[in-house]
């Protein structure tokens, strides 16, 4: 888009003739001129909101959608204050420009479980914004007052009169009137709802049965080049110099060139730049990280997590309390190590990039697009507001598209300077595997106490692993005193940083320490619940190991910890009735139960494990137990608690990435298993009725799961797993 | 070299040892059959071929020469969507969707040779497509309706 559009775009005026067109130009779907729409004369109602003459109402949506249902929540919400159906709004990709930032993060980005909740006013009140102007347009026009109208169906309605008009009808009302958005708006209380908090099919599902729905990797361009990169086999490699006569003697190779990612081969379809890399002849510098491995990191972390870190809790006098307790035999000690983690998203990374002048167009399926923008206009030198971002569906993210490298992204800038047409670049599934971004590795140490009731009463944990905001524009925002809040999140009992929440349980002496590990061997990512996916297992696991310890039921136990906890206890306590708690189960099956907050909402789950005499295990059935405040979509919460428990439980599984001097060992789905329908637990969704404001639910299922599981697997047979994934200590989930 | 693609004839001019999907994708720009992972281990690729469910990204275009190749394109009709994908869309299956071609095309195989599948039998027929979303719970309640709405046409 070119700056007087954005800046158009941008305009609070409440008319602006046409300009909602030519928006609707620069973001309408690749393969649509700009020309078609020319002629419209679409009004925007305020930065969200655009009703064109024939009535199609248009949502700019600043949140992106990868699965995890923000189109549906975001349409649900604009069409409940506007009185349309959400299925009859338009939905463009709103521009990446300051002014769509999200106000949580204060850049363009979709992250954090956080969408549902900081769009829930927002998108309201631009629903009910739009629908006040109409009704003054009307009112106005028709000498009635607002009060005597209603709305329904995209028309404003006089019962007395029987006047009725469209809202695109009115839209001439509105400009001859000359009516302004008015400052403060009243919204529909929740008794008034129709659509918000009543199960809802996904915005965009019917493309998503028939093949139409357009991801990234699905656009073609006039032109455009496929690209397949050489990529070093040691994250941070680089290439000394190459020999691609093979390559380029292939059939449709157009060009072979080194970029800063490997080597590129540009040909006329992905097969044939595919086939023509495996030609090429190169030889790598294998740079910084060579010779590292997931087994020295193992051992490093371990003698760190012997060594005092950056004290980060302090609650009471742990170490005074658990060296008394030493003494009376009531101390426990665990280590709990946890892999390195790949997202395998679905759909391997891509994009298409076209650089013309000082101008840069990229077509992205991405969480994040101010910090894509950011890095394109860092690396090319041109303004950032030279880059335009075109958005197309994800199949999948889990936090891979949210990289803060950019990295790939802007490798296919790179990749495409120089190039008078646009280049798409595709990552194999084994260079999604063996060259991505991942969970990092983590070794939690703990030490713990039981009092005479046997209830836990000192807590001791040092956690280490590699950070992810150190270092990074992120590092004044999530880093404490030195230590990364994601680091910990969900160890501390009291809210740490801008985490406004602790784990909800109350040990009287709380102690937690932090190491951030030396950035090397691979780039840390978010993995879906981020720092949840270690410190649930760590947290959750020796919390069982201090209930066996002191002898009491490890639901009972969460119940008296949560006691000042009133959602949490509301959470457990429903937990524990609707999974049979107290039933007892056969020999060879065992239940275990995990309970965790993540940004804000507390999850409950139970499992029940089978497990065979060979270690082959089965999770037969899941209850899970969610407060996720107002429950906008039943029916997307349901899916996202089923699929969030599918990622986590996969992870904890056989999750594994293992680096053999530097460089990864595993490549695709036959050596790094995922989920799969077999392995698929019965599971039920309990969503407990509530009136406080929408939190998060895309990452709050992921995590109760694996510690739940493991715990269950302790139950049935006595052993305790803490070094991860299961199948490498002999529990494999079939 | 000429393909019957969705009851249509097409002439296609990739290399014989080019993988179905990748003439499906670039040539003809049928982009709903999806590339996962190139190795048959994930499913996103999965086509009909004479009416068996193959994974397109290692099944070479000559070998699916002279046979009648399904994509997920060509599953509606005029009369409307397939009983699976109206299973589907009714049960609220997709979530990032990526997968879900893949997973239409094995449930619809599955249901032509077995009217009306058990839960282990969809388990085994379907333990080859991989959803990285967890959207399982809800494919074997769709492959479920789609066995039922099949059914009801064929009273009907």
């Amino acid at each position: 888009m070119s700056d007087t559009l954005t800046a158009r775009s941008l305009s609070r005026r409440r008319f602006v003739q046409s300009s909602g067109a030519l928006l609707f130009a620069a973001q309408c779907p690749v393969g649509l001129s700009r020309k078609a729409y020319a002629g419209g004369a679409g009004a925007m109602m305020n930065s969200f909101v655009r009703i064109d003459p024939n009535n199609v109402i248009t949502m700019l949506a600043n949140n992106s959608e990868f699965g995890n249902g923000a189109y549906t929540v975001m349409s649900m919400m604009l069409a409940e204050e506007l009185d349309v159906d959400y299925r009859s709004i338009a939905l463009e990709a709103a521009p990446t420009t300051p002014e769509y930032y999200s106000p949580l993060f204060r850049e363009y980005l979709t992250a954090g479980s956080v969408t549902t909740g900081s769009t829930f006013m927002p998108m309201r009140t631009a629903g009910a914004k739009a629908r006040a102007m109409l009704l003054e347009a009307a009112s106005q026009d028709w000498q009635v007052p607002t009060a005597e109208l209603t709305t329904e169906g995209g028309k404003v309605t006089h019962a007395a009169s029987g006047r009725s008009s469209t809202y695109g009808e009115l839209l001439e009302a509105i400009h001859r009137l000359d009516i302004q958005p008015p400052e403060t708006v009243a919204l529909k209380d929740p008794s008034e709802f129709k659509i918000l908090g009543k199960p809802a099919r996904r915005y965009e599902g019917a493309g998503k049965v028939d093949g139409s729905a357009e991801f990234g990797i699905d656009i073609k361009l006039p032109g455009m080049l496929y690209g397949a990169i050489a990529r070093p086999p040691v994250h941070s490699g680089s290439v000394i110099d190459f020999d691609a006569t093979e390559a380029l003697a292939m059939p449709g190779v157009v060009k072979v060139k080194a970029i800063r990612a490997g080597v590129v081969v540009l040909a006329d379809s992905y097969w044939r730049a595919q086939k023509a890399r495996a030609k090429l002849k190169i030889e790598w510098d294998r740079g910084v990280n060579d010779g590292v491995s997931s087994e020295q990191f193992y051992a490093d972390y371990r003698a760190l997590a012997d060594t005092p870190g950056l004290l980060a809790e302090d609650i009471g006098d742990a170490i005074g309390a658990l060296d008394a307790a030493e003494t009376a035999g009531s101390v426990i000690e665990a280590t709990y190590e946890m892999p390195l983690l790949a997202h395998a998203t679905l759909e391997p990374m891509n994009c298409i990039a076209r650089v013309e002048g000082d101008t840069c167009t990229i077509w992205s399926g991405t969480q994040y697009q101010s910090n894509d923008q950011e890095v394109i206009s860092r690396f090319l030198g041109i303004p950032q507001q030279n880059v335009t971002i075109h958005r197309p569906l994800m199949g999948g993210s889990f936090g891979r598209r949210s990289s803060k490298t950019a990295d790939y992204t802007v490798e296919a800038v790179e990749a495409a300077m120089g190039e008078s047409v646009p280049v798409q670049i595709i990552w194999s599934r084994e260079e999604d595997i063996r060259s991505g971004h991942y969970r990092p590795l983590f070794v939690h140490k703990l030490r713990g106490s039981v009092d005479e009731s046997g209830m836990p009463e000192a807590w001791h944990q040092v956690a280490v692993g590699q950070s992810l905001m150190q270092g990074t524009k992120h590092d004044p925002a999530y880093m404490v005193r030195g230590m990364d809040i994601y680091s910990l999140d969900g160890c501390l009992q009291e809210p740490f940083g801008v985490f406004p929440y602790g784990t909800s349980y109350q040990i009287p002496h709380h102690r937690v320490e932090s190491h951030n590990a030396p950035k090397k061997g691979i780039v840390p990512q978010e993995w879906r619940s981020v720092g949840h996916t270690h410190t649930g297992i760590a947290y959750e696991c020796f919390l069982d190991e201090l209930a066996h310890k002191g002898g009491i039921d490890p639901m009972e136990l969460r119940l008296r910890l949560t006691k000042d906890h009133a959602r949490m206890n509301r959470v457990l306590s429903v937990l524990k009735e609707k999974c049979d708690w107290d039933k007892p189960l056969a020999p060879g099956r065992g239940r275990g139960v995990a309970s965790r907050i993540y940004n804000i909402s507390p999850v409950a789950q139970a499992v029940e494990v089978t497990v065979a005499e060979n270690g082959d295990f089965t999770v037969d059935r899941v209850v899970c137990v969610v407060d996720c405040g107002f429950a906008v979509n039943p029916l997307g919460i349901e899916g996202q608690v089923e699929g969030g428990l599918a990622y986590g439980l996969g992870g904890v599984a056989f999750g594994n990435i293992d680096i053999v001097n530097g460089e990864v060992q595993q490549s695709n789905f036959h050596d790094y298993p995922v989920m799969r329908l077999p392995q698929m637990p019965k599971v039920e969704v309990h969503i407990l009725p509530s009136d406080e404001p929408p939190t998060g639910i895309g990452e709050q299922a992921t995590t109760p799961i694996g510690p739940a599981v493991v715990n269950a697997l302790f139950n049935a047979t006595g052993r305790r797993v803490r070094r991860f994934p299961l199948s490498s200590q002999g529990f494999n989930l079939v | 070299m000429k393909l019957t693609v969705n009851g249509n004839e097409v002439e296609v001019t990739s290399e014989a040892d080019t993988p179905l999907l990748w003439v499906l994708r670039d040539e003809l720009n049928l982009v709903g059959t999806k590339f996962g992972c190139g190795i048959a281990q994930c499913g996103a690729c999965t086509v009909h071929l004479d009416g068996v469910a193959i994974r397109s990204c290692v099944t070479p275009v000559a070998a699916a020469a002279n046979k009648d190749i399904q994509t997920i394109e060509g599953q509606a009709t005029e009369a409307g969507l397939s009983p699976v994908q109206h299973a589907w869309l009714e049960t609220d299956v997709a979530q990032c969707g990526y997968c879900q071609s893949g997973q239409i095309m094995a449930a619809t195989a599955l249901l032509a040779q077995n009217a009306n599948p058990s839960d282990p039998e969809i388990d085994a027929a379907m333990a080859g497509n991989i959803c990285r979303c967890g959207t399982y719970p809800r494919i074997r309640k769709a492959v479920h309706l789609a066995a039922a709405l099949m059914a009801e046409e064929q009273s009907a």
